[in-house]
């Protein structure tokens, strides 16, 4: 008989009511209502267990750092536990030919029925050989892995967009694993690293409704990308007053003014970092007084630095924005049409007293 | 003897005029509307990037970006409702109404008209031909900067500020595609529709050059046409 969620969870010691606690907290976070908890209750009671494997590619770990450091103790005894007893090279007690072992099992004995995550991507260029795990290529794991998933995570930047190693001029092809992995239904979690509760809340949605959360246009979870961080700020009124901090430990700054002006990112990016935040909800960038980077957002290491609002377009040269191209497009136009306008009135100049001396002429 | 002189003068600067009704009243009426909201959204527009000196005070008595942005939208609004009225006239005004909107690019003889248009403002022909709408190269112009760059800022703006309204909102499902097919970053699609003030700027810097130049230069009224509607041949 194979095994559910709360088997395992009962043969790791954790208590009914911790269990319950769980399901509430998440069916909270899902935002599903408080109706819902039972029912996520009773899927992982009674589903068979849905085995994950976490593939690390290109990656720093931050991703799995975030991951183990989720607010709600139990959510990462939960997950962890499900994920470490099949597959995680950075986190399981297996290693070697052993470990490699669990990968194949997984695949025979679930095929079709398992859940893939990637913590980072796969380096193309030099036929993979950025990246060796096992003594093979990760774009291979990745691929064979992939083939009898069921569905795939892309666990922040990295698997999402490329994220740093992809940044430019991408020297390995670091290449996202949607840009690889085309014939599979992919949810991106972008962040660097996501949210430990997002992570852990996408994670259990999908075992515990055996589907997708509902995606947008980019492949993102709506529950968790649905809003930018300008959205739900803290510091918002301050955006609308127009009261900005206008240099580091400046008194707007102290007041704890809006950072758009510092180049805060919170505007063009999509996460939940306003409202989750971070570390047990302590606190998250802008409240700690730095603008957001944006690092959830596609090619945020190649879109001009981090303390500008109107950013540098790297296609105009190094350190130019559209401020800068703009008012010097207007500044040559502008000087064209001068130039334009003293030539017309020197040639007109001449012509009419041209005339004049002709028709002077004509008259006598 | 002054009667004498005067007469003499008015024989000498005799022109005759001849007058075409060009610009019907809706569409002269749009070109001012759509002017005052363009000069609104690149004024608001510069400072919804680079914001005013900071505020002190309190903070909910303080509405200075808030309005900056409202007074965008709401221009940003006229000038995209003008523009689909724009195209209304397009197809019931007169054919004059029609010539921003279609080239006749498969007419040899208008790019030859454009290149003369070309050697004129270079000095190289001393007349220039009369038209009675639009000259070839302000078509193409006013084509190229006008409308494309008008439906370039549309879409660019809805698409972002439908990221304000929120994910499924009206302007997020007819416009938020926009942001996808530009890379999925919306700091990228901010930073693009700036360029297109700036672009917008330069257009109106030469729009307005040529403008004031060809009703001085070119035997025809061109300031005043825009405003009566009728075109004057001066000569």
């Amino acid at each position: 008989m194979t095994e559910t969620f709360y088997d395992v969870l009962r043969r790791q010691g954790i208590t009914r009511r911790s269990f319950l606690k769980f399901c509430s907290l998440t069916a909270t976070s899902l935002g599903l209502g408080s109706a819902a908890a039972p029912q996520i209750a009773h899927a992982l009671e009674t589903k068979p267990r849905t085995p994950v494997l976490w593939l690390h590619g290109l990656e720093c770990t931050c991703c799995s750092e975030s991951f183990i450091r989720s607010a709600h103790p139990l959510t990462k005894d939960v997950v962890l536990s499900m994920l470490s007893l099949d597959y995680d090279d950075t986190l399981m007690a297996a290693a070697g030919h052993q470990a490699e072992a669990i990968l194949d099992e997984i695949r025979t004995k679930y095929k079709g029925n398992y859940i893939l995550a990637v913590e980072g991507n796969p380096p193309l260029n030099e036929d993979g050989m950025f990246a060796i795990q096992g003594g093979r290529p990760f774009i291979e794991k990745l691929r064979e892995t992939a083939a009898d998933c069921k569905a795939i995570i892309s666990w922040g930047s990295c698997a999402s967009w490329g994220c740093v190693q992809a940044a430019k001029p991408n020297p390995t092809r670091a290449t996202p694993v949607h840009k690889v992995i085309t014939d599979k239904p992919i949810i991106k979690v972008p962040g660097c690293p996501p949210i430990a509760e997002v992570m852990t809340a996408v994670v259990t949605y999908m075992l515990t409704f055996e589907k997708l959360p509902e995606l947008d246009r980019m492949g993102r979870p709506k529950m968790f990308y649905g809003q930018r961080i300008h959205d739900k700020c803290y510091r918002r009124p301050h955006f609308d007053a127009g009261q900005f901090a206008e240099a580091w430990d400046d008194e707007g700054s102290r007041k704890g003014y809006c950072l758009y002006k510092m180049g805060c990112k919170g505007p063009t990016t999509y996460n939940a970092c306003s409202t989750v935040r971070w570390n047990e909800g302590v606190s998250f960038p802008i409240q700690s007084g730095h603008g957001c980077i944006g690092c959830s957002e596609d090619g945020f290491w190649d879109k001009g630095s981090f303390y500008d609002r109107v950013t540098d377009i790297k296609q105009f040269g190094i350190e130019t924005n559209a401020d800068k191209v703009g008012a010097t497009a207007a500044g040559v136009v502008g000087a064209a049409v001068a130039a334009h306008a003293a030539v017309t009135a020197l040639a007109r100049a001449r012509s009419k007293s041209g005339i004049d001396i002709k028709q002077g002429q004509e008259e006598r | 003897m002054l009667a004498q002189q005067d007469a003499h003068e008015a024989e000498r600067n005799a022109r005759l005029v001849k007058a075409v009704y060009v610009y019907e009243a809706p569409l002269r009426l749009w070109h001012w509307v759509n002017a005052l909201a363009i000069t609104v959204l690149a004024i608001t527009g510069y400072f919804i990037g680079k914001p005013l000196p900071s505020i002190a005070g309190d903070t909910s008595a303080q509405y200075v970006m808030g309005w900056i942005r409202f007074l965008h939208f709401a221009a940003a609004y006229i000038f995209a409702i003008g523009f689909l009225g724009r195209i209304y006239w397009a197809i019931v005004g007169n054919h004059h109404a029609r010539q921003i909107f279609i080239l006749p690019i498969f007419n040899r003889n208008w790019w030859g008209e454009v290149l003369y248009e070309l050697r004129w403002y270079l000095f190289l022909v001393k007349e220039p031909n009369k038209y009675v709408g639009h000259n070839p190269m302000a078509q193409l112009m006013m084509f190229l900067f006008f409308t494309v760059g008008a439906v370039y800022m549309i879409l660019t703006g809805f698409a972002l500020y439908g990221e304000g309204l929120g994910a499924g909102s009206w302007a997020d499902q007819m416009f938020g595609w926009v942001i996808w097919v530009l890379g999925g970053n919306s700091l990228q699609v901010h930073n693009m529709h700036r360029l297109g003030m700036w672009v917008t700027l330069c257009f109106i810097i030469v729009h307005i050059y040529a403008a004031i130049r060809e009703d001085i230069m070119s035997r025809q009224s061109l300031i005043s046409t825009m405003v009566s509607g009728w075109r004057m041949f001066k000569d």
